[in-house]
């Protein structure tokens, strides 16, 4: 295989797994799939109009010869298991090992469009709750198929054949055929009706349900994994770019242009929107030289395409500007006489929240290849979460049909929300532009300080609570107005008809039977650009909420844990989710206590319902050297039923880490209109010394299928500083906890 | 200059001061190894030198001449380094993957010089940074290694 390998790369990008299947096609190891050869023909082939979502087993499905089966998966592989749980799902109904699989990101196109949304992203934990049905019924559609052809092959009717993983069994004569023998026929198979299809009774699931290895494991631990950034065509050229300091400036001269055009290595140095950018052999060249430019910058234009960073922004004074709004306002939920209730109550409790900017920090820097083929077509790798919507904008960026674009969606090292389209936080616009101006492929890595200046931002709020408590100090009422703009509305640069539910989610759609309650938003366009990070609107208003809710069941003197399953009594889902996070951490004690090893500890909880998926979280914390030490994190999460428990469970200690990070350290402070970190030094992420043990308990109520990307996120926070107040007896109201000293 | 990488010798043209790690990866080809951040904060570029966990992004490759370097592509010629993968993959450690090449490495190193590192060794050896929050599952593979515990 490796002999005929110079013959087929001469003008494909090498490191990409197409390789493979070219190169053993090459050697006569006719690779007999259903379907059309690979890549953008054979999708659009299989791309016909009207056909049932998620119906066209070719575009998705290529069994080789040797059984094993390619998957071209609708979901990009981050990091979150989506991969393996689609080799699982379809592995399942086809009777297929999920092992056999291999899976790749699919291109863009209608055929890959399987959420019952009507969508195609990477995103919202919803790759398996929005397709599990019809990526199951996708595995039966292609294992009929089979069934099908061998049927012919033997000569035998239908129903006297059944499958094993891997073949087709005529138990009567003792024949089997397997996979990889039935392919070329069941190629000429019209896929059958999805309607006459009948799917597995869960009770018998082989792989769904199961803690199946990850697909994955070894590439990633080997260094075969490849990224992006780690891709290269021939004739490649590398790039590098210097971005204005503040978002909208645009270049106005270059000091020294002559000069570092002579530098070592260096092809040529391109102006461009907001940015200069030096195109050289070699990428550490480029980004020398790029980092040498002089520039001078000029202001925004009054009419600038993007939101122009002002010179006097600063963060910190920006959450006074928020908590000074008053209004107008406009109501998400609004139930019984909140108004009256406060004017009425005697015992009242109010109280200012808020948070701060967070930066995505996903270890693999944002990068982007693009080639311009002879025949004027254009071919861009990159990392996505939504390829349909990436594809569309460089049409029109680039005045191509989208049939004239190729776009590749490789593994994402780490995405959290990085890798949407937000259009001044991409480098493939520039990678284009690059490519186009010298007529050769380029690759452009964004270094980390070009990505921390250019990065879309978790948004801000300042929440105004008032609550009323009854005679029993039990909530009659409770309010939340927040100041903020949600990362919609901000990416749409304005309020929409409808409120953004990426603004309030978390504080509206709580489940506390509290009589009277109103939720409402100030929106306040801000200077800074925003973007969706994990969890999105329920990083910040779970905070907010679970908190203050503490502060309520203190004022009323009620233990916080006995409060909720109170304000949750007729709620049966979340009260055995309650219960059974409380039973995971040896039974509900909030402290302070004495541990072992003599530090003076407490425990806090709290719960969030985002996503589809509902989660319950104790926190243990201590105090050390006058900072928090989170010793244990107990999640109970319910996501109704699941795929991969083995999965879920790293998904957890993942989201916990990130919980813990945006909790204990991690902010992104703007002065002057720049950030001030423009790297790990000065914006630290969580590191292995701050984390907690983290124990997990899956809890399947047997409800809709919900997320788990995210939803085991938002309760760490507000467990955190539960148990801080309990400990020190200093409320905190808002992150990171770094700001604060304890003792 | 020349350089020796995973036993084998390269000849190598690049400045004197270029960063190990892009030599490796735009010169040889050599992509396991990550780029993160340019300033020796993640970890993810670590690479060994003459069995030592160096982080490639900072080291001149000047300094480099005469020594021996390994790359993630080699760790399974290693004896040590193929147990590590090992462990990686049963404790099921990578999510995205991108900071594993390092961590393989750092644990190698660690594991090379003190076959049953304490607790606290593992700790002050495992510092790299991971986005996903692995850290868990790095902390379970290596307590595994630690305690001589073989996986297939």
């Amino acid at each position: 295989m490796n002999t005929v390998l110079p013959d087929v790369t001469l003008d494909a990008p090498i490191n990409l797994s197409r390789r493979r299947f070219l190169a053993s096609t090459a050697v006569g190891a006719l690779v007999i799939g259903f379907g059309l050869p690979l890549g953008a023909s054979r999708v659009q082939a299989a791309t016909g109009a009207g056909a049932e979502r998620g119906t066209q087993v070719p575009a998705f499905l290529e069994i080789r010869p040797d059984g094993s089966v390619r998957l071209l998966s609708p979901f990009m592989e981050g990091g979150q298991g989506t991969h393996t749980a689609m080799a699982q799902i379809i592995g399942e109904e086809l009777d297929a090992d999920p092992a056999t699989f291999t899976v790749e990101a699919a291109p863009p196109g209608e055929a890959y469009v399987v959420m019952e949304n009507g969508m195609r992203i990477t995103g919202g934990s919803m790759s398996v709750r929005m397709s599990y049905p019809t990526m199951r019924r996708l595995g039966a559609l292609a294992r009929a198929m089979l069934l099908q052809a061998a049927a012919e092959q033997l000569g035998v009717p239908v129903a006297q054949l059944t499958t094993q993983p891997g073949r087709v069994v005529h138990a009567a004569s003792g024949r089997s055929l397997g996979y990889g023998e039935l392919a070329g026929r069941a190629l000429d198979m019209p896929v059958p009706d999805p309607a006459g299809i009948t799917l597995r009774d869960p009770s018998q699931f082989r792989w769904i349900g199961k803690p199946v290895k990850r697909l994955d494991a070894y590439d990633k631990s080997t260094g075969k994994a490849q990224y992006s950034i780690d891709l290269k065509v021939d004739g490649m050229l590398h790039a590098a770019v210097q971005h204005a300091p503040r978002l909208g400036m645009t270049v106005g001269s270059l000091r020294n242009q002559a000069q570092v055009e002579a530098m070592k290595g260096v092809h040529s140095v391109h102006t461009l929107p907001g940015a200069v950018a030096v195109v050289a052999e070699r990428w550490w060249h480029a980004k020398r030289a790029v980092e040498a430019i002089q520039v001078d910058w000029l202001e925004a234009a009054a009419d600038s395409s993007v939101r122009a960073m002002p010179a006097d922004f600063s963060s910190d004074t920006y959450r006074d500007f928020l908590a000074a709004q008053q209004g107008p306002t406009r109501d998400d939920e609004n139930q019984g006489d909140v108004a009256a209730t406060l004017a009425s109550a005697k015992t009242r409790v109010d109280a200012t929240y808020h948070n701060q900017y967070l930066n995505h920090a996903q270890l693999e820097p944002p990068s982007a290849l693009a080639r311009y083929n002879p025949d004027g077509t254009l071919e861009v790798w990159l990392p996505n979460q939504a390829p349909d919507m990436f594809r569309a904008d460089i049409a029109k960026r680039t005045g191509l049909s989208l049939e004239q674009i190729t776009l590749h969606s490789p593994l994402l090292g780490g995405f959290f929300g990085r890798h949407f389209l937000y259009d001044s936080a991409n480098p493939y616009p520039q990678a284009i532009a690059l490519t186009k101006a010298v007529g050769r492929p380029i690759k452009l890595i964004w270094s980390r300080e070009e990505e921390f200046v250019r990065d879309v931002l978790r948004p801000v709020a300042v929440v105004k609570f008032r609550a009323a408590l009854d005679d029993q100090g039990l909530p009659l009422a409770i309010e939340a107005v927040s100041a903020t703009e949600g990362p919609t509305e901000a990416i749409a640069g304005k309020q929409g008809d409808k409120l953004d539910p990426t603004a309030l989610e978390g504080l509206s759609g709580k489940s506390y039977a509290i009589p009277n309650k109103r939720i409402a938003q100030i929106y306040v366009k801000g200077p800074a650009m925003l973007g969706y990070w994990r969890s999105v609107g329920n990083s910040l208003n779970d905070f907010f909420y679970e908190a203050f809710l503490d502060e309520l069941a203190d004022k009323g003197g009620h233990d916080p844990y006995e409060l909720r399953l109170h304000l949750l009594r007729d709620n049966a889902r979340l009260t055995t989710l309650l219960r059974a996070v409380g039973e995971l951490s040896g039974g509900w004690k909030r402290g302070p206590f004495t541990a072992e090893d003599g530090s003076r500890r407490a425990r806090g909880v709290a719960m969030a319902s985002p996503f589809g998926s509902h989660a319950a979280v104790v926190a243990e914390v201590s105090i050390e050297n006058g900072q928090v030490k989170v010793h244990d994190i107990w999640q109970a999460i319910d996501p109704g039923s699941i795929v991969n428990p083995a999965i879920i469970e790293a998904q957890v200690n993942g989201a916990v880490a990130l919980g813990l990070s945006q909790t204990l350290l991690e902010e992104a402070v703007y002065v002057n209109g720049m950030p001030r970190a423009r790297n790990y030094d000065l914006y630290p992420i969580l590191p292995p010394s701050r984390m907690a043990r983290v124990h997990v308990k899956i809890v399947e109520s047997g409800e809709k299928m919900g997320g788990i990307g995210e939803p085991p996120l938002p309760a760490v926070a507000p467990a955190v500083a539960n148990a801080v107040a309990r400990l020190t007896g200093q409320r905190i109201r808002s992150l990171p906890l770094s700001r604060y000293t304890f003792s | 200059m020349e350089l020796r990488i995973n036993q084998q010798a390269y000849q190598v043209d690049a400045d004197a001061d270029t960063p190990l790690l892009w030599v490796i990866r735009d010169d040889l080809g050599l992509t396991g190894t990550k780029y993160g951040c340019g300033l020796a904060q993640c970890g993810a570029c670590s690479v060994l030198v003459d069995g030592n966990v160096v982080r490639s992004c900072v080291t001149p490759v000047a300094a480099l001449v005469g020594r021996e370097i390994t790359t993630i592509e080699a760790i399974e010629a290693d004896e040590v380094g193929k147990r590590v993968v090992a462990a990686w993959v049963d404790r099921q450690v990578a999510q995205c993957g991108y900071c594993q090449s390092g961590q393989v490495m750092a644990a190698t190193a660690l594991l090379k010089h003190t076959p049953a590192p304490s607790k606290a060794q593992i700790d002050a050896a495992m510092v790299n940074l991971c986005r996903c929050g692995t850290y868990n599952a790095i902390h379970a593979a290596m307590d595994d290694l630690a305690a001589g515990k073989e996986t297939a």
